[in-house]
């Protein structure tokens, strides 16, 4: 059975000590070892930024590419080469920003490969500058009075755009993110996987209230498909949807129990939307939706050929020649 | 005997006059006349019906061997409209004929037009040339009285009455236009019928009007072979299918729409096969990322723009350059800066080709010189790409993107041979795979994922020599800035010996072109030489590298005339590479040159030099 390191590169890894990126490695190289990934037939292809350096330490085939546009290379790339096991990495700055475009026409063509986006609410790389996942109001060396731009909430982002698959996990919580990773990596499409991945150095603690031990029970609202929305110390408390507003419900008073509570359909497009929006205080964590459609490549592979000649020669000749004796 | 004949057909955009020029080009080659042609057209799809703006123009050259370019005044000038004739008034020659649809200089034709109430238009055209004046729309529509088309439809036939008139003028056989218009309409049975009729009916107008037959036109003297006809974009489109053949590697093409780029997208998909793959990209960018996608896994790939798309490429060639993959970027050049002159023709990207990237990052350039030559440069650039590992700019013109000519079509089992870099397996002696380990051209191994025990990352990143390993130690990046320089002069190892066009090796003036001004440049030298002056002509397919006996061979002549459709910049290269103190002539007006522009610059410099 291969491990986490029978997949890791003998490069030396270079994010800051105590950086999130170094657990999403790990558990990214443990899946693929879970999987028995053939290391031969598996690419990551990467953007721009702290993230985008995952593919030299990751001991298959790789390419750093440019700022943004990893979503293109991989749909070349499995356009013509859909025999490949092909992962995207990407950051809230590269995917949301400077790639945005490429980014939502992945997820609406819908061409296979998890995306894995790893969001700290902050441009890493370049030293701190606010990201479009940046709070309003948070300061950074670009921002030292407060960002005043509305941020965007990947997760709804992604669905408007036409995703099949929107999970959401986060560094510290190690299990969760690969049952994530696997979900996705099994997905037929694209499958959107937002990673909240603490930046120590200039964004520390900013998913502190999902990953604390004391404050994660009451933030981070776990989402299973066919089970109801349960939270807080002991699944105390639940969610209900009144009409199409969430709600978050004591279980504990006596009024509501587990069996009132939204039960999760990941695939029910208008529920996801209201988990997708869902970004407040309590946020959901999980597979938010899965659905199938045609994947893009299978699609472009199944398109009927237009060329009518069998040989270049009666290509180069075309309809109508003469000849010149 | 005419030793050639300039058509100029001109009308409203919605006339049909491409259309009619183009099946014109096409007779008039398979009749063995030598063909050049020319399109001028507005980058308005329907700009309003009658008006100046609206004007569409085709004009071609047919005759003999000495047909290199679409020619300067017209002999014979077609206007469907008043607005035609007042575009295109002056390009006819003084003893020219116009042939005139009446019916499109009426008094609303005449206002849109411009002319002042109550001038006839008409008249004008009469008083200034000879003028045979028809009303085709009265001729079509008496002609389909008893079709089933609409008024509009009728109307739309009027572009083939006039290649009827026009084929019994030249004498082209009937039967070769009968067959064009078959094919062209053979989904409408009741377009077809009608076309087929009113050409007739043009056809035998031509009879009873006191248009007089034309002189008989002189025919080319082409080589033995097999020929068809076809424009610039098809032809550079075939050449890169047939070099990913002869390679025998899967083809990607990653495109947007553009002008005049697009018609490359549309010849491309019409070759679509399993292992080809055409893909619309949501913009240039990706267009061009998605092209680097494939070609890491192991396709040929091509992108391919104009104008503002090529600098949106920019950055996806310097990470071409960075990986050492296969690219070929074709930039169809167009009036610029900015959106431009988009339908216009342009030489002004030359330095972009060049230098438009980030840091250090040569990549060859080559430069189709016609329709036909788009074939032979498109499979150089292809192989180039492929056997050097480098990213190829190939640069053509919206002249010769739209211009048709006659093509003696190979045979595919004489194309070079194509081979790539592809390793067989790992390496032999148990070291990892190194990626960035190159043979003597400096050309690094082609592997792809799925090969087994390659697995290898590259990325933008400085990089180490050989493994390929992010490095940012001086002599790392020194080393590699020098081996990705080393690898493109290589690429010289492919040129032929530069010689001037009609042979001479040296003399009093030296015209030196690239791309798309072959024609009129050779026009010019030949009209020249046969009045005995002392000029030769060399063409560049190279533009970068340029080629090392470039200089001895500048050198060799009193003056050298570096003639371009910008403000001078392969003059610039030309004199920092090899010291010559050449002479720019140039034209940027969106217009190929004439070839009376060319003469004058070559007796202007003549006579300084003396």
């Amino acid at each position: 059975m291969a491990t986490a390191n029978d997949y890791a590169s003998d490069q030396d890894v270079r994010w800051c000590p105590g950086c999130g990126d170094y657990s999403i490695l790990k558990q990214f190289l443990t899946v693929l070892a879970q999987l028995d990934a053939d290391p031969d037939r598996t690419v990551v292809v990467s953007g721009i930024g702290c993230s985008s350096r995952m593919p030299y330490y990751v001991n298959t085939y790789g390419v750093h590419s440019i700022h943004g546009r990893a979503p293109a290379l991989v749909t070349g790339l499995r356009m013509t080469r859909p025999d490949l096991d092909v992962w995207v990495v990407t950051g809230d700055g590269d995917a949301l920003s400077i790639g945005g475009n490429h980014l939502i026409h992945l997820l609406r063509r819908n061409v296979k490969a998890p995306i894995l986006l790893f969001n700290n609410e902050i441009y890493g790389l370049t030293k701190g500058q606010y990201s479009p996942t940046s709070g309003v109001g948070q300061r950074t060396k670009s921002s030292p009075t407060g960002a005043v731009d509305e941020p965007f909430v990947p997760t709804a982002l992604a669905l408007g755009a036409g995703a099949t698959f929107l999970a959401r996990s986060i560094d510290r919580d190690p299990e969760h993110l690969r049952t994530a990773l696997h979900r996705a990596h099994g997905h037929a499409g694209s499958a959107f996987v937002e990673i909240y991945q603490n930046c120590n150095v200039f964004h520390d603690g900013a998913f502190d209230a999902f990953s604390n031990k004391e404050d994660k029970a009451v933030h981070f609202l776990p989402v299973v498909h066919g089970q109801p929305l349960l939270f807080g110390p002991n699944q105390s408390h639940g969610m209900v949807l009144d009409g199409l507003v969430p709600r978050t419900v004591d279980l504990t008073e006596g009024t509501w129990s587990a069996n009132d509570c939204w039960i999760h359909d990941e695939t029910d497009r208008v529920k996801a939307g209201i988990l997708a929006e869902m970004h407040g205080e309590v946020r959901p964590f999980g597979v938010l939706y899965a659905v199938q459609r045609p994947v893009y490549e299978e699609s472009v592979a199944a398109l009927p050929p237009t060329e009518t000649a069998s040989s270049l020669d009666e290509m180069f000749a075309g309809q109508r020649t003469w000849e010149v004796l | 005997m005419k030793s050639e004949v300039v058509v100029l057909f001109a009308g409203d955009s919605g006339d049909g006059i491409q259309l009619m020029g183009n099946a014109f080009a096409q007779e008039a080659a398979h009749e063995g006349h030598a063909v050049r042609t020319f399109s001028d057209f507005p980058a308005e799809i329907r700009a309003p019906q009658g008006s100046l703006s609206g004007v569409s123009g085709f004009k071609l050259q047919f005759g003999g061997d000495s047909v290199h370019t679409p020619g300067d005044q017209a002999d014979v000038l077609v206007v469907m409209n008043a607005a035609a004739y007042k575009k295109y008034q002056n390009a006819l020659k003084p003893e020219g004929l116009v042939l005139a649809n009446s019916s499109g200089f009426d008094g609303r034709n005449a206002a849109l037009a411009g002319y002042a109430p109550g001038e006839d238009p008409l008249e004008a055209v009469r008083a200034k040339y000879r003028t045979v004046a028809v009303d085709v729309r009265k001729q079509v529509s008496a002609a389909l009285v008893e079709s089933s088309l609409s008024t509009k439809e009728r109307d739309r036939t009027k572009n083939f009455f006039v290649l009827g008139l026009l084929s019994w003028m030249y004498q082209f056989p009937q039967e070769q236009f009968k067959s064009f218009i078959r094919r062209k309409f053979a989904k409408s049975e009741a377009l077809l019928a009608a076309n087929l009729l009113v050409f007739e009916v043009g056809h035998a107008l031509g009879e009873t009007l006191e248009v007089s037959a034309a002189a008989p036109v002189a025919k080319a003297k082409p080589a033995p072979g097999q020929y068809r006809t076809l424009v610039g974009n098809q032809a550079l489109a075939l050449g890169l299918l047939a070099a990913a053949e002869k390679a025998n590697l899967p083809f990607f093409f990653g495109g947007y729409p553009i002008t005049p780029a697009s018609d490359i997208l549309h010849e491309l998909v019409r070759h679509r096969r399993a292992d080809r793959i055409v893909f619309q990209a949501e913009d240039e960018i990706a267009a061009a990322v998605a092209a680097i996608g494939a070609a890491y896994g192991g396709s040929l790939a091509v992108t391919a723009s104009s104008g503002p798309g090529i600098s949106l490429k920019a950055e996806a060639m310097g990470l071409a350059v960075a990986l050492e993959l296969p690219l070929v970027v074709v930039n169809i050049q167009r009036g610029g800066p900015s959106t431009g002159l988009p339908t216009k023709t342009e030489q002004s990207d030359l330095m972009q080709a060049l230098y438009g990237r980030h840091g250090e990052a040569p990549m060859p350039v080559l430069a189709a010189r016609s329709a036909t030559d788009a074939f032979d440069t498109a499979y150089l650039a292809a192989r180039i790409a492929v056997e050097c590992m480098t990213p190829v700019l190939l640069l053509s013109d919206g002249f010769v993107a739209n211009s048709a000519e006659a093509w003696k079509f190979p045979s595919a089992a004489d194309l070079p041979e194509i081979t790539t870099s592809r390793p067989d397996g790992p390496p032999a002696d148990g070291n990892p795979f190194a990626p960035y380990r190159r043979d003597a051209n400096g050309v690094r191994p082609w592997a792809v994922p799925g090969q087994v025990g390659l697995a290898h990352r590259i990325g933008g990143l400085g990089k180490e020599p050989d493994s390929g390993n992010i490095s940012y130690a001086p002599q790392d990046h020194a080393a590699q800035v020098a081996a990705r320089a080393h690898k493109v002069n290589r690429v010289r190892r492919y040129y032929e010996p530069s010689a001037c066009e009609c042979g001479a090796t040296e003399g009093e003036i030296l015209l030196v072109g690239w791309g798309g001004t072959y024609g009129s440049l050779k026009a010019a030298t030949e009209s020249l030489r046969s009045e005995g002056v002392s000029v030769a002509h060399l063409h560049l397919r190279h533009v970068f590298p340029l080629p090392e006996d470039l200089g001895p061979l500048l050198r060799a002549f009193g003056r050298v005339l570096v003639a371009e459709l910008n403000s001078g910049q392969l003059l610039q290269l030309i004199r920092s590479e090899t010291l010559v103190d050449a002479r720019g002539v140039n034209k940027v007006q969106g217009l190929p040159f004439t070839t009376d522009e060319l003469r004058e610059a070559v007796f202007q410099n003549s006579a300084q030099i003396r």
